[in-house]
């Protein structure tokens, strides 16, 4: 609680500087609106900011599902079969070759201005980092514990899911953070390229109305949600494994 | 340490002995052992005593099966196949983290996919002083625990033949003799190897003990402590032939 407080207690300093800054910069609200100003903003246009919000928090959270779903799959496939492996992996790092921001105009070319397109762009940026973690989680299984298997005549399906698989959980939980921290740049990109909902979207038309303490509304709104699902995601994972979080200081 | 454990017949009687003819090991382009013979007696422990790096553990691994690179035949005297047949144990306790005591006991079980004897366990633990640990998982363990532990799981798979490297060098002295009187009690009967670099260990748990020098690698005549293991500590015709591996030891050193 007392450290709670503390981490709060950073908030006005923030704040204060922020609105130095907004002062620094000439007082011109249309370059860098003080807080006063974008609170302002968010308490006139709260039910559209909570509505965009939905949608794109919407779009996170399914990417977030699907590409970390899709992530695990991958790497427990190539972790059950070395050739596949080495079929698959050059394939994985070249699709991340290509940067999100080039594929979002084919993706919303493909599959329209509605949610899907945004979904498939969270789910690629969500993608490598859990089927990377997870996969080299996979192979880094103690080689002691897979020659114990074996003088035990473990089943092979047996050393992949009660042996490999724990012991890759807290690799898959380290991937999961890294997906969930950068799982809103490839919503948020996908509402720029073309949209008509959500907080990119928003953001996009406040700045084309010169609403800039709009803009920085939904800018901060996105940036709350975002820190929350990932205490979210973090405390889920650390209860998850609680083996881990033992030998995890727990005041960093 | 109230009663001796009911082994199942089939491990106990039918323990064979081990003989590995021919082995030959390159390590590094140098050959650690070649054409090297060695066995184990049915139903003894073996010790196997020398300095580091001279190539016990890859011995211990050529006979479980483990080393890849490598020559030489390994059988067992009844003429049976040998895999199925050994357990291992190691210097490190290799207990899985997120399983409690209970559960790595019972690993070989979990692994094999076949219902876990989970009261025949418990029993063992107990036996071993860990009844109020059983379900407690490795982090809250302390070093000899876990080991003890480790050992419970070598025991749980009831195999004829048990190869143990180092399997006690992490503990203090105290907790290494209680393992050791442990260890030998509830290994009676088996073929056993002990892979050690404590001199003494050796002549308090062997029938037989082998040091083992040199690149490739050369074999002492066995030295055949009397009476039966675990023996005391404090035994002086012990302490005297600890005097003489010391100084076999140390002779090789220079």
């Amino acid at each position: 609680m007392r450290t709670a407080l503390a981490r709060l207690s950073v908030l006005p300093v923030v704040l204060a500087l922020w609105q130095f800054a907004a002062w620094a910069a000439g007082g011109h609200s249309y370059i860098l609106p003080g807080p006063l100003l974008v609170a302002e903003a968010w308490v006139s246009r709260w039910d559209i900011l909570l509505r965009q919000a939905g949608t794109t928090a919407f779009e996170i959270l399914a990417g977030l599902v699907l590409g970390a779903a899709l992530g695990m799959g991958s790497a427990l496939t190539m972790a059950a079969s070395p050739r596949l492996r080495r079929t698959m992996l050059p394939i994985l790092v070249a699709s991340q070759a290509v940067p999100v921001f080039a594929l979002a105009p084919v993706l919303v070319l493909w599959l329209g201005y509605g949610l899907a397109s945004k979904i498939a762009m969270a789910v690629i940026v969500i993608y490598f980092p859990v089927s990377a973690a997870f996969l080299d989680g996979l192979r880094r299984a103690d080689p002691g514990w897979i020659e114990l298997a074996s003088t035990m005549n473990a089943r092979p399906t047996a050393i992949l899911f009660r042996l490999r698989l724990p012991a890759a959980l807290p690799a898959l939980a380290s991937g999961l953070r890294v997906a969930t921290a950068v799982a809103p740049i490839g919503a948020v990109i996908g509402e720029w390229v073309g949209s008509s909902a959500g907080l990119g979207y928003t953001m996009l038309q406040a700045n084309a109305r010169m609403q800039i303490p709009l803009m920085f509304a939904a800018l901060l709104t996105l940036a709350v949600f975002a820190v929350a699902l990932y205490l979210v995601v973090d405390a889920l994972l650390r209860r998850l494994i609680p083996w881990q979080s033992e030998s995890l200081p727990t005041n960093d | 340490m109230t009663e001796p454990r009911a082994f199942s017949a089939s491990s106990r009687h039918a323990a064979p002995g081990v003989a590995v003819r021919g082995a030959r090991l390159i390590f590094e382009g140098a050959a650690l052992f070649d054409a090297l013979d060695f066995a184990l007696d049915a139903g003894r422990c073996t010790c196997l005593l020398g300095p580091s790096g001279v190539g016990k553990s890859s011995l211990v691994r050529l006979i479980a099966g483990l080393a890849t690179d490598s020559a030489g035949t390994v059988a067992a005297d009844d003429g049976k196949p040998m895999t199925g047949r050994i357990a291992m144990m190691a210097q490190q306790d290799l207990l899985l983290p997120w399983l409690s005591a209970l559960d790595n006991v019972v690993l070989g079980y979990r692994l094999r996919m076949s219902p876990p004897p989970r009261a025949e366990a418990q029993a063992l633990l107990e036996r071993l002083g860990l009844g109020a640990a059983t379900h407690l998982r490795p982090a809250a363990l302390s070093g000899g625990m876990r080991q003890r532990v480790a050992l419970a799981r070598t025991l749980m798979e009831d195999r004829p033949i048990v190869l143990m490297d180092e399997p006690f060098s992490g503990l203090d002295a105290i907790a290494r003799i209680r393992m050791q009187t442990m260890a030998a009690e509830e290994l009676r009967g088996r073929t056993v190897l002990l892979v050690t670099h404590d001199p003494l260990e050796a002549l308090r748990l062997g029938h037989r003990v082998f040091v083992m020098t040199d690149r490739p690698v050369r074999l002492s005549a066995p030295m055949t402590p009397p009476g039966e293991p675990p023996r005391d500590v404090d035994d002086p015709e012990l302490l005297r032939l600890q005097a003489e591996l010391l100084r076999r030891l140390a002779a090789e050193a220079n």
